[in-house]
């Protein structure tokens, strides 16, 4: 079910993907069968995301996990595929305040993620960022923003410095579909074909901005907003890990060639509500249960590796693998203490002399 | 061991609900993210998951059950080969688990007795701000601004441009991004010459976003580069406040300082000539107010130089404010040695006197010294102070000079409510009050938006006479 268009492409209207994509199968046509170990990799790096988010998402219930917490569950096939066709020697990746899986799928560690969320000292800002203000230059991981569509101008930010070094790095900015919408976006588009910016920009279209759904609050076609720039531009289905990690590696190789910037929306859907408060009262529970029950993006895989004679058991390892991961990561951050009372005053500004 | 099910909290603020509804019975089988419950407040009906898979061995709290405790036991969850009877739902458990939980959120346990943190190590300019505020002024480092003898003549936009040529030409990380900044040479011809010299990979036309650059600019920082981004005026630069303040001045801290964002902001900031009140506009006091930005502010050519430069080595962001009136201004004092670097945070007495301190930063300054002339005609021995950086303050050159005038004018030409001369002020008020001898005077733009006509401008902004008068009042003559 990819839509694609380059500057000059026909008009297309936008899919749907509630439910079984009827035409998804002409995606593996031109794709080799994925291997068994590749789908056991994105069944474990997944389930990682999902595992990691639900008990988040009960440490906040318990009151361990304060202010905002925006839950990925559901999305998880967007950042595995699209992360599984980085150069994750040097591209960059920045995003918005729904962002412990992209952290995750940066390789960083599940611990420093929950204790960042806990507000303690071995949290990744040692407890001062919170869940969306985290970073790791070390994997080159620039945030976690909450503020909606400012990611997208740091990540052509990012893209500038890459060809400004000429390191070969692309930068992958992700954003929401209710952050497509900011003036700022559309000057980064500009901008960003203007200068012939290496950034892919991912729009996980997961339905909705916050309560509002795409229909109540854009109009046209989230791909297809880069086309007066001469941004190439495709819509496929988010909930397909092959398809995102298929149309992730042919667009990251169409920017790497130098290019410049395209645009991947990217349809998807959140089963928790906008943050742990949000009821999700806009949306009918039949709809959410379509996309839990027919679209699951972990269950088709563990489907897959099912049909290709994977043993159940096999399958309860990695089940108890990431379990194990994610207990120790909500264990370290409980334990770990919160920050020093020190650390109020420090990092507002670099000294000199550091 | 069996797994208890708390009740959760919906927000931080919440403490109670009701449990509206189960929707696994005991016995059911349960698999992570099944919805196994209902909770409700006075807000919002919301699901509850199980985390981990098992069998719900026992339900605590029936449904319809009204004002239960967040993180109480409301079930037990078992594991593979548990029964029912492993459960011992005692109320020692389920209090235990809310004590546990309420130390853990208790933000009373981890503030100090007075919630005042220790100083900081050091006492470096970044730190000043926090040592204020802790009761303490440090002494700026010294700077001996006599021993560059080596002048040249430049208006300040040539010592501008000098400024950031000679920092491009030494660090290739250096680039300039703006409007017109390369083919037009700069909207006023602050960058000459620049595009010729560094090419256009270096110096970059940006179109009319400012919003947008900045963030790329800002994104450019993080990923290695030292951008100075130009405003065509930094009234236009409040489209981009938000990457100013959110993104540039805010990740130090909020990343723990593993990222900072070396950046600098300039353009021309205040009232130029006639061009009416989105035109005209002071943002000193804007950006003096955000922890993690540096705010400097240019008087002559050689603080234009010298201050340049040192925002462009400056690791942090350093928002640089001009002054359209004062760019043609010409200069023969301009330090020619490429090692001129005025040290951000120290203040320049322009002028010493012993009857009235008279504080200023960029036009103002100018003013400041010509009132501080007629001052000297009727008997008046006025101390100039160029502020130069606006954050962190140069608090410890003010009260030195307060306490040997002990009388202070502030002149500013933002808007008096909550600005430069509001904050020295405060700072009089807390550190110098014995050593007043007469109250405070400011001298600010009217409380207006700035009119067009040549009568009101002229009536709206500072002039020296305006400061004249002041340090007379101050004076009691």
């Amino acid at each position: 079910m990819r839509e694609r268009i380059v500057a000059s492409a026909k008009k297309k209207t936008s899919k749907n993907i509630k439910g079984k994509a009827a035409d998804s199968k002409s995606v593996s046509n031109s794709n080799p069968e994925p291997g068994i170990e590749v789908l056991k990799k994105y069944y474990r790096d997944m389930l990682l995301i999902r595992r990691f988010e639900e008990k988040a998402g009960q440490l906040y219930g318990m009151g361990l996990i304060g202010g905002f917490c925006h839950l990925y569950i559901g999305q998880e096939a967007v950042v595995t595929g699209i992360t599984a066709a980085q150069d994750n020697t040097k591209d960059t990746v920045v995003t918005s305040y729904r962002d412990h899986a992209h952290m995750l799928a940066c390789d960083m560690d599940p611990k420093g993620i929950m204790a960042e969320l806990t507000g303690r000292e071995g949290g990744y800002s040692r407890g001062k960022g919170g869940s969306m203000h985290m970073f790791s230059k070390e994997k080159r991981f620039f945030g976690g923003h909450g503020i909606v569509g400012a990611g997208t101008a740091i990540g052509a930010g990012l893209g500038f410095a890459h060809k400004y070094t000429k390191d070969g790095g692309v930068a992958v900015a992700y954003m929401g579909d209710g952050a497509s919408n900011q003036g700022q976006v559309a000057e980064c588009y500009n901008m960003a074909a203007l200068w012939d910016l290496p950034v892919l920009f991912v729009i996980e279209n997961n339905q909705y901005g916050m309560g509002t759904s795409v229909k109540r609050s854009s109009a046209g076609t989230l791909y297809r907003r880069g086309e007066g720039y001469g941004i190439p531009g495709e819509q496929i289905d988010g909930m397909d890990v092959f398809e995102v990690e298929v149309a992730a590696r042919q667009a990251l190789d169409y920017i790497r060639s130098g290019n410049g910037p395209y645009i991947l929306e990217v349809l998807t859907y959140r089963y928790r509500g906008h943050s742990m408060s949000d009821p999700a009262k806009y949306r009918t529970k039949e709809e959410v249960a379509s996309f839990k029950e027919e679209r699951d993006p972990i269950t088709a895989v563990k489907d897959m590796l099912q049909e290709k004679g994977v043993e159940e058991a096999a399958l309860k390892e990695i089940d108890k693998e990431i379990k194990q991961i994610v207990k120790e990561a909500a264990e370290f951050a409980q334990e770990s203490p919160e920050p020093d009372r020190k650390e109020l005053w420090t990092d507002i500004l670099v000294s000199e002399e550091a | 061991m069996p797994t208890n099910i708390l009740m959760p909290a919906l927000s931080p603020t919440m403490t109670e609900g009701n449990l509206a509804k189960w929707l696994k019975a005991e016995g059911d089988a349960v698999e992570a993210g099944d919805v196994i419950a209902e909770i409700e407040t006075d807000k919002a009906t919301m699901e509850v998951e199980a985390v981990d898979e098992g069998t719900l061995g026992k339900i605590l709290i029936s449904e319809g059950t009204e004002g239960v405790k967040v993180n109480e036991v409301i079930a037990v969850l078992l594991e593979d080969g548990e029964t029912a009877n492993d459960v011992i739902p005692t109320e020692a458990a389920a209090s235990s688990a809310v004590e546990e939980s309420q130390t853990a959120k208790d933000p009373s346990t981890s503030l100090g007795v007075a919630g005042e943190a220790e100083q900081p190590a050091g006492a470096h300019v970044e730190d000043r701000d926090i040592l204020y505020h802790q009761g303490v002024i440090i002494e700026p480092p010294p700077f001996d601004e006599a021993s560059f003898t080596d002048m040249y003549e430049a208006t300040v936009r040539e010592a501008l441009r000098d400024a950031m040529a000679e920092e491009m030409r030494k660090d290739e990380r250096v680039y300039l991004m703006g409007e017109e900044v390369a083919e037009y040479q700069g909207a006023y011809k602050c960058s000459q010459g620049m595009l010729e010299e560094f090419g256009a990979e270096r110096v970059i036309d940006t179109p009319i976003t400012e919003h947008g650059f900045a963030g790329i600019a800002v994104g450019s920082a993080m990923n290695g580069l030292k951008p100075i981004v130009e405003f065509m005026t930094w009234n236009f630069g409040m489209q981009a406040i938000d990457h100013i303040i959110n993104s540039a001045a805010k990740t130090l801290y909020m990343a723990g300082g593993q990222l900072g964002c070396p950046i600098v902001f300039r353009g021309p900031n205040g009232a130029a000539s006639r061009v009416g009140a989105q035109h005209s506009q002071c943002y000193a006091s804007w950006y003096a107010h955000v922890p993690g930005l540096k705010v400097v502010s240019p008087w002559s050519a050689a603080d234009a130089k010298g201050l340049m430069k040192a925002a462009i080595r400056d690791p942090n962001p350093v928002v640089f404010l001009e002054n359209e009136m004062l760019y043609g201004e010409k200069y023969d004092n301009v330090p020619s040695s490429e090692d001129f670097v005025i040290p951000i945070g120290r203040a320049k007495i322009e002028r010493s006197g012993a009857d009235v301190t008279i504080v200023a930063f960029s036009i103002m300054v100018g003013k400041a010294l010509k009132a501080a002339e007629e001052l000297a005609e009727q008997g008046i021995d006025a101390e100039v102070i160029n502020l130069r950086t606006i954050r962190p303050l140069d608090r410890h050159t003010i009260l030195e000079s307060i306490k040997k005038t002990n009388r202070i004018v502030v002149a500013e030409e933002g808007w008096p409510f909550a600005g430069i001369g509001a904050e020295i002020a405060a700072l009089i008020g807390e550190h110098a009050f014995d050593y007043l001898d007469a109250p405070l005077a400011r001298v600010c733009s009217k409380d207006v938006p700035l009119p067009y006509a040549a009568n009101l401008e002229a009536m709206a902004l500072p002039q020296a006479e305006h400061i004249v008068e002041a340090a007379k009042k101050v004076c009691y003559k």
